[in-house]
């Protein structure tokens, strides 16, 4: 128990910038308070009442004065600023190289599924040294996917992907908490984050799949559901063409344009007539209620895998 | 302002508290000084249930299991601890007890511009208070003050509506407050008390009440969506009914943010009062500390959105927000530094309200400065939802606004009493709250960086150390807010009779006996002064 900690670890890319940040900031703010308490306990001591009668002079109130105390915290409120989002950049924009994990939070626990099968419940194995990219959904409330030692937070929303990335430094468990309010057991939707040398975790890749990759699962699903009888791939074809969509910009009705991303494709299924492709009519039905987050999941992987060029 | 002048007049023959008696010539009274004390009442009791509810929380993290009370019931106390500290206590406190009472006396008027309203605003008060009582009393509500969808409309089957109709109708009472101290200091200052012979409290109240009335509607607008969501299934928030959550974020911090501000503009308007009375000194940069109440009431309505830095809001908003949110600091700390200017060359006694100056000034550094970690998106990634943001507003909020509050009322007691405080046990009373309050939350800033999550009933086992001392803070602090409790109740018959000043201040309620006349002053007085000159002008020896 009295193992105080008072720091935590420092386990992926982004920690020592976050900690940088911070020190930054903390020796601004101890260098105020100081400056602050000390003035007014040097001035309470210095100028302590002496008599009951005593009558204070003016002081003469130099405009240059409050200038100062106007613009240099402005100036270090700039500094703090532009370093911050710098920061920010970085946090929010994962790698392209990134390997894919995919996030269902639900009251309360966490899924997660790997593009190669493996399904974990609140406990995520990552590999050493390697950007790992969330894109995480959930199926009910707002929860947040919070790892203090990768100093990585994001919210979790039901009808969105939101996404996160890191990449770990250090083997080793950490924690992992649900950081928004989610309801009776918010402080039981937790789990670990297991980050393991890279050959380890390709032993551990080995064990863990059972039904083959998410995106055969998403293939099956694909014809289970009767999406190819439409999207067949042919010119003439009712629906358009997914082979080669994701990531590629897809020009729609109306003349606007946008690049088919994760959350496009999952809008696409559930909410069909959302967006209509140019050349193309309104006449998909929608899937909502029949696929389940993690299915869809499953679909956008199979997507997103007939982008690569080898298939 | 006239000279203070040294009476030891006693009691007034006939003032507003001997003026009649009995219940009705309280609950039908238009003074707003009855008002005042009425709100003091109902606030005094929402700060005690609030703060029973802190204490409950406190226990049950004094260990990392969670084994005082259940889940549930953890979250029903967290909720209804910030229900009733944010809407109950914080946000009506300083404007409408001290503001009610001091405000007309300020500007030399009889009384606020609508004295029934201001009647009104109690009663609606006490209306939103009675809805969140009953909700206390019969299960309780757990979804956080914040009230996210679609927790809030889907989820929870706990007493939703009755807690978000009593924050509806209070909202009201502030609304009114708002717009009643508005139209009073425009039309009700004395001859010749021009806007920059105002006393910084006063404007202050201003900035506060301008908020109040433009802000407050947003909040009842977004309690009606949720209603008309929880109750009819209408898709607004919820994303399963077509609906975006984000928006509600959106709504309700547009609202709830300007709403910290209501909270502690008022505080640090009494802070002006004070530091000038005990310091014995003019205001250091009288305008830059009024103009900078309404570049924070301004600003304030700008920078909702750091609150959803994490939210899934876009990149470039999250920028905007950010720098906003800097701009904001800037007016504090102009204020900060012309209260210490303020101490230069004065004349400084060490009496209890003066002491809640010195913490004031010190946790609101503290807590504002706190505040540059949360604006900055890179690292309030890290640590917002975390007790690192519990440790921030409560330095803002308890250690700033609860200080100044309580500054204002030992201050303003022997005008509103006409008797005084005990000096020494209420001296012991403002360092056992200043060293409980730090002991409480200090440690909840190093607790949120090294990770822990808000609102966690169970907690991992690493954190307990830090987390017993917050809980021993907590005690200490408790007995600090118990004692002024006491020692205020027992002057009411054995303080020592005060006087019209007995702080030799300048402001034009201390020009009128204590406690006031019914119509606070015999004669309207004419002021011809600022409202702090407490110093010789430079350069005479006298």
């Amino acid at each position: 128990m009295w193992g105080l900690p008072l720091f935590p670890p420092q386990a992926s890319t982004l920690a020592p910038q976050v900690d940088a940040l911070f020190f930054f900031l903390v020796g601004v703010s101890v260098f105020f308070s100081l400056l602050i308490a000390g003035l007014i306990v040097y001035f309470a001591i210095k100028y302590h009442r002496r008599s009951e009668d005593e009558v204070t002079e003016a002081v003469h109130e130099p405009v240059a004065l409050e200038l100062t105390w106007t613009v240099v915290p402005l100036g270090l409120a700039m500094v703090m600023y532009v370093w911050g989002a710098s920061v920010f950049f970085t946090a929010v924009r994962p790698p392209r190289d990134a390997l894919d994990v995919y996030v269902v939070g639900k009251q309360w626990m966490w899924k997660f599924q790997h593009t190669d099968g493996q399904r974990e419940i609140n406990d995520l194995h990552v590999p050493l040294g390697r950007s790992v990219r969330l894109t995480m959904t959930s199926e009910d409330v707002i929860h947040s996917f919070f790892v203090p030692a990768f100093r990585v937070k994001q919210d979790v929303l039901p009808g969105r992907y939101t996404t996160t990335w890191f990449n770990a430094t250090k083997a080793g468990t950490y924690h992992l908490f649900c950081a928004e309010y989610c309801g009776t057991v918010h402080s039981g939707m937790i789990g670990h984050v297991i980050v393991m040398e890279p050959t380890e975790y390709e032993s551990w890749l080995g064990t863990g799949a059972i039904g083959g990759s998410l995106a055969s699962a998403g293939e099956k699903l694909f014809q289970d559901l009767g999406c190819s009888t439409c999207h067949t791939g042919q010119a003439n074809a009712r629906g358009p063409n997914l082979q080669g969509l994701f990531g590629r910009s897809v020009t729609l009705e109306g003349g606007s344009s946008l690049v088919a991303d994760e959350s496009y494709i999952r809008e696409s299924v559930l909410e069909p007539r959302a967006k209509i492709v140019a050349g193309y009519l309104p006449i998909m039905p929608t899937y909502q209620g029949l696929v389940t987050e993690e299915q869809l999941v499953t679909l956008v992987a199979y997507l997103k895998s007939l982008a690569r060029p080898s298939s | 302002m006239t000279s203070p002048a040294v009476t030891l007049a006693p009691v007034p023959q006939e003032h507003y508290l001997n003026v009649d008696y009995g219940v009705r010539s309280w609950l039908l009274t238009t003074d707003h000084k009855r008002v005042g004390l009425l709100y003091l009442i109902g606030i005094t009791g929402a700060f005690f249930l609030g703060g029973f509810f802190a204490v409950l929380i406190r226990l049950e993290l004094l260990t990392p299991q969670g084994d005082l009370v259940q889940a549930e019931t953890y979250n029903k106390l967290f909720t209804m601890h910030g229900v009733i500290m944010v809407f109950f206590f914080l946000i009506p406190s300083i404007p409408a007890v001290l503001g009610n009472f001091m405000l007309p006396l300020m500007i030399g008027a009889r009384d606020v511009a609508f004295p029934r309203l201001n009647l009104l605003s109690w009663y609606l008060y006490m209306a939103g208070a009675i809805f969140v009582s009953t909700v206390v009393v019969t299960g309780g509500v757990d979804t956080g003050w914040t009230f996210y969808t679609p927790y809030s409309t889907m989820s929870s089957t706990s007493h939703v509506i009755p807690t978000a109709l009593g924050i509806f109708i209070v909202g009201f009472s502030s609304i009114l407050t708002g717009l009643n101290f508005i139209v009073t200091i425009h039309r009700m200052r004395a001859p010749g008390l021009t806007w920059f012979r105002l006393p910084l409290f006063v404007w202050s109240l201003y900035a506060t009440s301008l908020i109040q009335v433009l802000g407050t509607p947003v909040l009842s607008i977004v309690i009606l969506l949720l209603g008309v969501e929880r109750l009819l299934h209408v898709g607004i928030f919820d994303p399963a009914l077509g609906g975006d959550p984000v928006l509600f974020q959106h709504l309700f911090w547009f609202y709830s943010h300007p709403a910290v501000y209501i909270m502690i503009l008022p505080g640090m308007g009494v802070i002006s009062e004070l530091v000038t009375c005990f310091a014995r000194k003019n205001i250091f940069g009288y305008r830059f500390v009024a103009f900078s109440s309404l570049g924070i009431a301004v600003l304030g309505f700008l920078v909702w959105g750091h609150h959803m830095f994490v939210a899934g809001q876009s990149v470039y908003a999250a920028m905007v927000f950010s720098l906003l949110s800097y701009l904001v600091a800037i007016p504090s700390a102009i204020k900060v530094f012309n209260w210490t200017a303020t101490l230069h060359r004065g004349s400084i006694s060490y009496q209890t309200p003066m002491l809640y100056v010195f913490g004031f000034i010190g946790l609101f550094t503290i807590g504002g400065l706190t505040g540059l970690f949360l604006a900055c998106i890179g690292l309030d990634i890290h640590v917002t939802d975390t007790y690192f943001v519990v440790a921030h507003f409560h330095y803002i909020m308890v250690g700033g606004m609860v200080m100044a509050y309580l500054g204002g009322i030992h201050y303003w007691w022997p005008k509103i009493t006409g008797r005084l405080y005990p000096e020494g046990i209420s001296k012991l009373a403002a360092l056992t709250i200043f060293l409980g309050f730090n002991l409480t939350f200090f440690p909840q800033f190093i607790l949120g960086y090294l990770g822990m999550p808000r609102r966690y009933h169970v907690y991992p086992d690493e954190f307990q150390v830090l987390n017993v001392m917050s809980t021993a803070g907590a005690s200490i602090l408790g007995i600090g807010y118990l004692l002024p409790m006491i020692y205020l109740v027992w002057s009411l018959w054995y303080g020592e009779v005060a006087g019209p000043n007995p702080w030799r201040a300048t402001g034009l309620e201390w020009q009128t006996p204590s406690p006031p006349p019914r119509d606070n002053f015999t004669t309207t007085p004419i002021v011809t002064t600022g409202p702090y000159e407490y110093s010789r002008p430079r350069g005479e020896h006298g």
